[in-house]
């Protein structure tokens, strides 16, 4: 043992070349199990509640009011209307999945190129997926109007005897969202089940050890068991990678296929897509950054976690830049004048042009700074960063919708759109939701996946001398 | 044990992914056939020694994602084109370009529904009482203990010549576990 030992430290590079570690290695496997579970198992700090009530409060009261009040009124009791049919119902609907999609990148893509830093993060990030894409998936089933009507999308013989019509895109989005719905909880749960397992072991009232041991399904960790597990998970990862290029490309195509300038771009489902992924990203470090502080995993979910998120947001700002300059060139070169009024009017408008700019400057140039690694070791500023670019995307979904809307072919139907307060109320209330699930999740569930943390450490490698090899391997 | 409970197996604890490792070699070499190790996260290296084949789930996760597939462009096909014949923009009736993206959907869908299904129905979960449970050391193999079962329905399972083998393997807390 003493020889391997030696051998690996004179083959280890020297230390101001050596990376920070992704696992904490030193604490052994039953000091790490501690550590990541302590935060479920332990009593509830303070700052919980305080963030945890509010929540409650706009999921519990705000929201179902203002639901129950617009589904008895009517649509009429937002601000859409003619021409801007799609207000903030489709903006929002659009920004949630967006801010889904870092989670089913981290967690199945990255999984899929063996990226080892997302077994930290890739827990957090999926449970932000599951419930952003509910919230998303709310806003296309009340915007109908008549929710009791809903059903007609489901392919199923309605009353009136007509199947529903699947050349049509909006067809596709029900599809797509509810898929995307499904399969990141299935995924999320399958990661689940050895933690819950686990949970289930350390339980020390019957209380949890019964509703643990409830959702782990009998798990034992037998051989056979992983084996099959591991096929599962790498054919869940595959399918999930799908629907990060299918959800919100069908999104982009309920715009896409339709006839208005600025939507009829044959750039929008990647455009889409790009912005979804970016937008996830930004919500992540919002999300990881107060986590990582609140429950003491400063050493799992380190600074160098935090930088290759920060280095993905860059990309994808990159590509957010890419597009919007293809936009405008696109606008010029096809020579339609509705294109170039309505892209003209996006930055120099006497309406809404403060979008145009907020889009351009907070998504495009704001994760430029993310080059000098200054920026992304100072954590307040990324935080700062980040909020800003859920802003700006929010922004971008706006000047999108609205901005092409506004102003359409015909200059005597064209009007201003204005949200009210229902549709302030029903955001809002959408966010306690999310944050209210959010911090169930941090309370009652092992944020990190320990079993996968546990199984890249190298005390979890049988041919390594901290596995216990001595050699003879 | 009680006089008329039958026997699950033997039990013993390793320390170490290696040391289970070992020991696994240790008891397919001595011609156990059940037997099982059971580990806080899949070690790599045990599913060779104990030769498991390439696991059935991709095929559940084929068959379902395939069905799907196949049934969701038929299912437009009887809706859109035989049933109720809609005309969207003088296009065919039936294009599988048009069919694609919703068929491709529920290929998805169907596919880690078929996954899922499967990883359950190949590991034959939800079992809620397993013998093992009952042993108090065996809530340990979540956490960071390695554990190898052999089952006393193995021809070969005898309890002392079983215990002496798990003990030379390095095992420790060597344990009877009843069946229920």
């Amino acid at each position: 043992m003493t020889d391997s030992v030696t051998n690996l430290r004179a083959l280890a590079p020297p230390p101001e070349l050596r990376r920070p570690k992704l696992a904490p290695g030193e604490r052994g496997l039953g000091g790490l199990t501690d550590h990541l579970t302590a935060f479920a198992e332990g009593r509830t700090p303070r700052w919980w509640w305080i963030l945890f009530l509010p929540a409650a409060f706009f999921a519990a009261v705000v929201l179902p009011s203002m639901l129950i009040y617009q589904i008895s009124t009517g649509v009429g009791v937002w601000g859409n209307n003619e021409p801007v049919a799609w207000g903030w119902d489709i903006i929002n609907f659009v920004w949630w999945v967006g801010v889904a999609h870092a989670g089913t990148l981290i967690s199945a893509m990255l999984f899929l190129t063996r990226q080892h830093w997302r077994t930290a993060i890739g827990r957090a990030a999926e449970a932000m997926t599951v419930f952003a894409v509910m919230m998303a998936g709310l806003y296309p089933a009340i915007h109908t109007g008549r929710i009791w009507f809903d059903w007609f999308l489901a392919p199923v013989p309605t009353a009136n005897g007509i199947w529903p019509q699947f050349r049509s895109p909006l067809m596709w989005d029900v599809f797509a969202v509810n898929t995307y719905l499904m399969v990141s909880t299935l995924f999320w749960y399958v990661g689940l089940i050895p933690d819950l397992a686990l949970m289930r072991d350390r339980a020390k009232t019957r209380m949890r050890k019964f509703l643990y041991g409830l959702f782990a399904l009998g798990w034992t960790g037998s051989a056979r068991h992983w084996h099959n597990y591991e096929k599962a998970y790498l054919v869940l990862s595959g399918l999930a990678t799908l629907l990060v290029f299918t959800v919100s490309s069908v999104v982009g195509m309920d715009f896409a296929t339709s006839q208005l300038a600025g939507w009829h771009e044959t750039i929008f489902p990647f455009y889409f897509v790009a912005g979804a992924v970016f937008c996830g990203f930004g919500m992540v470090l919002v999300l990881l950054i107060p986590l990582r502080k609140l429950c003491h995993l400063e050493d799992v979910i380190t600074l160098r976690h935090i930088d290759k998120v920060c280095k993905m947001t860059l990309l994808m700002g990159c590509v957010m830049g890419y597009i919007y300059v293809m936009e405008y060139f696109i606008a010029w070169y096809a020579g339609n004048p509705y294109d170039a009024w309505v892209f003209g009017h996006r930055l120099f408008g006497h309406q809404y042009w403060y979008g145009g700019w907020i889009m351009i400057l907070v998504n495009a140039s704001l994760p430029q700074l993310f080059w000098f690694k200054r920026v992304r070791q100072n954590l307040k500023l990324i935080f700062l960063i980040a909020v800003l670019i859920n802003i700006g995307m929010w922004f971008e979904r706006s000047v999108i919708i609205v901005g092409a809307l506004y102003q359409d072919f015909l200059p005597a139907n064209w009007g201003v759109y204005f949200p009210t307060w229902v549709d302030l109320g029903t955001y809002a209330g959408t966010l306690g939701a999310f944050f209210t699930m959010y911090l169930l999740f941090v309370r009652f569930l092992p944020v990190i996946a320990v079993s996968e943390v546990k199984g890249m450490m190298p005390q979890a490698n049988p041919y390594h001398p901290l596995g216990g090899a001595k050699g003879d391997h | 044990m009680d006089a008329n409970g039958k026997i699950y197996g033997l039990v013993a604890e390793f320390d170490s992914p290696a040391a289970i490792l070992r020991a696994a070699e240790k008891v397919r070499d001595a011609g156990y056939r059940r037997w099982d190790t059971f580990t806080p996260f899949p070690v790599h290296g045990l599913d060779k020694v104990m030769g498991f084949k390439n696991s059935l789930v991709g095929w559940f996760a084929l068959v379902f994602g395939g069905g799907a597939f196949v049934g969701c462009m038929a299912m437009i096909w009887y809706m859109n084109d035989f049933d109720y014949p809609i005309i969207v923009g003088g296009k065919p009736m039936f294009s599988p370009p048009a069919a694609f993206v919703p068929s491709y959907i529920l290929l998805v869908l169907a596919g880690a529904i078929g996954a899922f299904v499967g990883m359950i129905a190949l590991n034959e979960l939800p079992r809620h009482h397993h013998p093992l449970f009952k042993n108090r050391r065996f809530e340990l193999a979540t956490r960071d203990k390695f554990f190898l079962v052999i089952g006393a329905t193995d021809p070969k399972f005898s309890e002392t010549e079983t215990r002496k083998l798990l003990a030379e393997a390095g095992g420790t807390h060597i344990e009877l576990v009843e069946d229920d």
